[in-house]
């Protein structure tokens, strides 16, 4: 701006003519009044802060030695950092992307239901609620057992409904009598023939889940011409003796035994009775097996493991989507409705289907926003620090480490290594710069 | 122990505590000056206790909630002999992170408890702290010769240890133990072979707060210290035999039996999202996931505040079994008082946190247990207190939990992050053990 101009938004008032050197220093005076308390917020709070801490990297953690760049090497040969340079590369790569995309089919998809505001308040909610809160809430939600974790839960109702849960799930054999394991079916390893007694004792079922109206346990008589035998709860307070039928151990009823022959193909079945036992009739000479289906044992869901190692970042990412596509959607929404409607009007005149008018017209047109959001979501989720704490639990935090993470971990966590997370800091800076100009020229091109 | 009990929660209650000290600094500023002028009047310790000390000290520690009351009643009772004392109480979830800030901050309180030595090693090797050996004697009286080595760093006495726990404890579901027909074991082979019993009786023997890595080092160090015995134990805490020592593996293999996935509730995957408090509970719920948690005496407050099991019907507890006749050894963490700035008000509330009578006061409301066997045991309020204060106090072998007087970016990170990964694997003995001496060998050699 020129002095003149300034002059004139601010006549001089009752005092004596100035000088022209006088002059241009009142010039300069007046904008460095107004601008004087951001300046000094801006020195104080961020740029005295950040050179400072440029400053400190180069200082060993205790700050009493000068180490040069070597808290910078640190940075690519700590195992964890490297999990963190990945997963912030991860992070880049994959949620501005996402995050556009999914604001961008919501605000679209939102000006054709009905409830339009309804919705857009239930997406927008997240947004309003701490990004640490967020995360407690995900981390609870994630919890694998069932009982605990909402969204176990919700798929434990769905499976429930398509398998069962078998009436022993968690019984094991009581003896090595027993081969196989409970999911596959457990089988007696010796054979046996008409006349024979088949033992089938069990293991690791509580008192309270044995099948009701069970009775005492009993070792049944052989029988003539066919196989009889027992399946029971092969325990007693103390433990007992494994494999044999004793006072206090119970039968258990209902449970479906088998009958295969030396080609293991099942020629019968048949179900136990309340002390346990069960017989097959007439059997032909031979030697067979007697078996429990895995059936029996069917194990109920046990809940997908969100937060172990392998789905923590997704899960986390998930959470992060789940709060920021409300502020996509808003920002996306707002530049749809600056579309000029006769543009898609005449479109919509000439024939285009509704996909063509969204990819060639609604989509090139809010380009401009779609890049607002974008670069706002890389700028975001480079700094991403506080759901990887509330969510990750202290088992997976490794593997879901992020930069931000991390240089708080080794600085403030009691491992007061500040010259190694001063240096993370300023490489994350470094990462920011290009994502700022970007931003920059964009503001620069707008005003233009 | 209860600065992770919430971790979630951390990070906020640092940071407001950070905005809490920034607000205060005025005022401590103004208590520096004015105790500055009465420490050149008070010079020697005899004139000290003489003439009534006077000033405002401010003390930072984790303990909040019912601890938080039952340390500001010791306070009370100090301000009640001192009556010209001002001290200003401030509670923070993490105070190494709060503390490491105000001190590269210049700001530190005047007075800490720290719950790791290891951070008073660093803050006084970094010449934050002011030594205590004004209150050695009176240290010297109530507290066993393991206890003033524990606060001495090069040479000068830092710390002086007013809260302890005992970390050798296992507690257990009465009715469990009842349904399986067992009885507490005393020795390793009787835990082991209770466990089986649990196990057929349809109970999976341990409830693992694997989530936290610090139950994890807990059952380590007590296996280590009866296996390896105590020498081996100073040495692998100092780094001077490797961990790819045969000790360390028979240690793990010993731990690996433990940690077998049908011996812990809900299997490895779900011990390792198991926080702390958790695996507590649901060894009181109904019906119950585990039969027994291992870890130390604070348990006993979670099952109180957190479920509704009664004492001895429903819980109870067991020393730590011995191991190939290692004798009664426990394994204990503590907190430690530091002083940041010596001034005659802080000088006498260290000289008055040594003495039986302030332990004595928290003691009463639980909780707690004192390293000073000094402390009359009617004062704790159960028998279990009673037992596992006076095991702390009067233990043949104490040892300080291992990981707290490691390098923080061993012993409370590294060590954490591989013994879960141990739990996920418990087969891999040799690959784990060459990670932790990797890790250790660099935390180590970090200056």
């Amino acid at each position: 701006m020129s002095s003149t101009g300034i002059r004139t938004e601010f006549p001089p008032g009752g005092e004596a003519p100035s000088a022209p050197s006088g002059t241009s220093w009142r010039s300069w005076l007046v904008p460095l009044g107004f601008l004087a308390p951001a300046l000094l917020l801006l020195t104080v709070w961020v740029i005295y802060p950040m050179l400072a801490t440029m400053w400190r990297s180069l200082f060993s953690d205790r700050g009493n030695e000068f180490v040069g760049i070597d808290n910078y090497e640190r940075i690519f040969t700590d195992d964890r950092l490297l999990t963190a340079l990945k997963n912030n590369a991860l992070w880049v790569l994959i949620i501005p992307a996402a995050v556009t995309a999914v604001g961008l089919i919501f605000a679209v998809l939102v000006e054709r239901v009905r409830w339009s505001v309804a919705f857009k308040i239930s997406v927008f909610i997240p947004l309003a609620v701490s990004l640490f809160a967020v995360g407690v809430i995900w981390r609870i939600m994630y919890q694998q057992d069932p009982d605990r974790g909402a969204i176990n839960a919700g798929i434990a109702a769905v499976q429930g409904v398509v398998s069962e849960e078998g009436v022993l799930s968690t019984a094991r054999p009581s003896s090595d009598a027993l081969s196989g394991t409970p999911q596959g079916g457990l089988t007696l390893t010796e054979t046996v023939g008409p006349g024979g007694v088949a033992q089938l004792g069990l293991t690791a079922i509580r008192a309270t889940e044995v099948p009701e109206g069970s009775e005492q346990a009993v070792r049944p008589e052989a029988l003539q011409g066919g196989i009889s035998g027992v399946v029971w709860r092969d325990f007693k307070p103390g433990g007992g003796t494994a494999g044999e039928v004793e006072d206090e151990e119970v039968g258990l009823p209902g449970v479906t035994v088998e009958l295969r022959d030396a080609d293991r193909k099942r020629i019968d079945s048949t179900s136990t009775g309340a002390d346990g036992t069960f017989a097959f009739e007439n059997v032909p000479a031979g030697e067979y097996r007697v078996a429990i289906g895995s059936q029996t044992f069917a194990q109920p869901f046990k809940g997908i493991n969100w937060l172990g190692d392998s789905l923590i970042t997704p899960a986390i990412m998930f959470a992060y989507i789940w709060v920021t596509a409300g502020f996509a959607m808003v920002i996306i929404g707002a530049g749809l409705a600056a579309i000029p409607r006769d543009t898609l009007e005449a479109a919509r005149t000439d024939g285009a289907t509704e996909f063509q008018v969204f990819r060639r017209i609604t989509v090139p047109l809010l380009a401009p926003v779609l890049t607002v959001v974008f670069v706002t979501q890389i700028i975001g989720v480079l700094k991403i620090f506080d759901l990887v704490l509330a969510v990750a639990p202290g088992s997976s935090q490794d593997n879901a480490a992020t930069l931000a993470f991390v240089m708080w971990q080794r600085s403030f966590s009691g491992q007061n290594a500040f010259g190694l997370g001063a240096a993370i800091s300023t490489f994350l800076l470094l990462l920011f710069i290009p994502f700022l100009v970007i931003n920059v020229r964009r503001f620069r091109a707008e005003a233009r | 122990m209860r600065k992770h009990r919430f971790i979630l929660l951390a990070l906020l209650v640092a940071l407001l505590a950070v905005l809490a000290a920034g607000c205060g600094s005025d005022d401590d500023e103004g208590s520096e000056g004015g105790a500055a002028t009465t420490t050149t009047a008070a010079t020697t310790e005899e004139e000290a206790e003489d003439e009534p000390v006077s000033g405002t000290i401010s003390v930072l520690a984790v303990w909040t909630g019912a601890e938080g009351e039952a340390f500001q009643a010791v306070l009370d009772g100090f301000t009640e002999e001192n009556p010209d004392v001002t001290v200003n109480y401030k509670s923070a979830k993490e105070p190494a992170t709060v503390l490491s800030t105000a001190v590269e901050g210049g700001n530190p309180p005047d007075i800490a408890a720290l719950p790791q030595p290891g951070f008073m090693t660093d803050f006084a090797q970094r010449g934050a702290l002011k030594p205590i050996d004004f209150a050695e004697d009176a240290i010297k009286e109530g507290y066993a010769q393991s206890w003033l080595d524990l606060g001495t760093v090069d040479g000068e006495l830092y710390g002086l240890f007013f809260k302890g726990a005992n970390k050798s404890t296992v507690w257990y579901n009465v009715a469990a133990f009842e349904d399986a027909g067992v009885e507490p074991p005393e020795s390793w082979e009787d835990f082991l072979a209770a466990a089986d019993t649990l196990k057929a009786s349809g109970v999976p023997a341990y409830s693992i707060g694997g989530a936290d890595g610090w139950t994890l080092t807990d059952l380590f160090e007590n296996i280590y210290l009866r296996t390896a015995g105590p020498e081996k134990y100073d040495q692998l805490t100092a780094h001077e035999i490797p961990w790819t020592d045969a000790s360390v593996k028979e240690a793990l293999t010993e731990m690996g039996k433990v940690l077998a996935a049908d011996n812990i509730a809900g299997g490895t995957s779900s011990a390792l999202q198991t926080d702390f408090p958790t695996s507590v509970t649901q060894v009181f719920a109904d019906p119950p996931k585990a039969a027994q948690v291992l870890e130390g005496d604070f348990v006993g407050g979670v099952i109180g505040d957190e479920t509704k099991a009664v004492a001895e019907t429903d819980y109870n507890v067991f020393a730590f079994p011995e191991i190939n006749d290692s004798g009664p050894v426990v394994v204990g963490g503590g907190d430690v008082m530091v002083m940041f700035k010596d001034t005659p008000a802080g000088r006498a509330l260290i000289e008055y946190l040594a003495t039986p009578e302030a332990a004595e006061i928290w003691a009463e409301k639980g909780g707690f247990s004192s390293p000073n066997k000094n402390v009359d045991t009617e004062a704790y309020p159960d028998e279990f207190t009673k037992q596992t204060a006076s095991e702390l106090a009067n233990a043949e072998t104490f040892r300080f939990d291992m990981s707290d007087l490691m390098p923080g970016a061993f012993g409370s990170d590294a060590l954490f992050t591989l013994l879960q990964d141990f739990l996920k694997a418990p087969d891999d003995i040799d690959g784990i053990t060459q990670k932790l001496e990797r890790a250790a060998a660099s935390a180590f050699k970090t200056p």
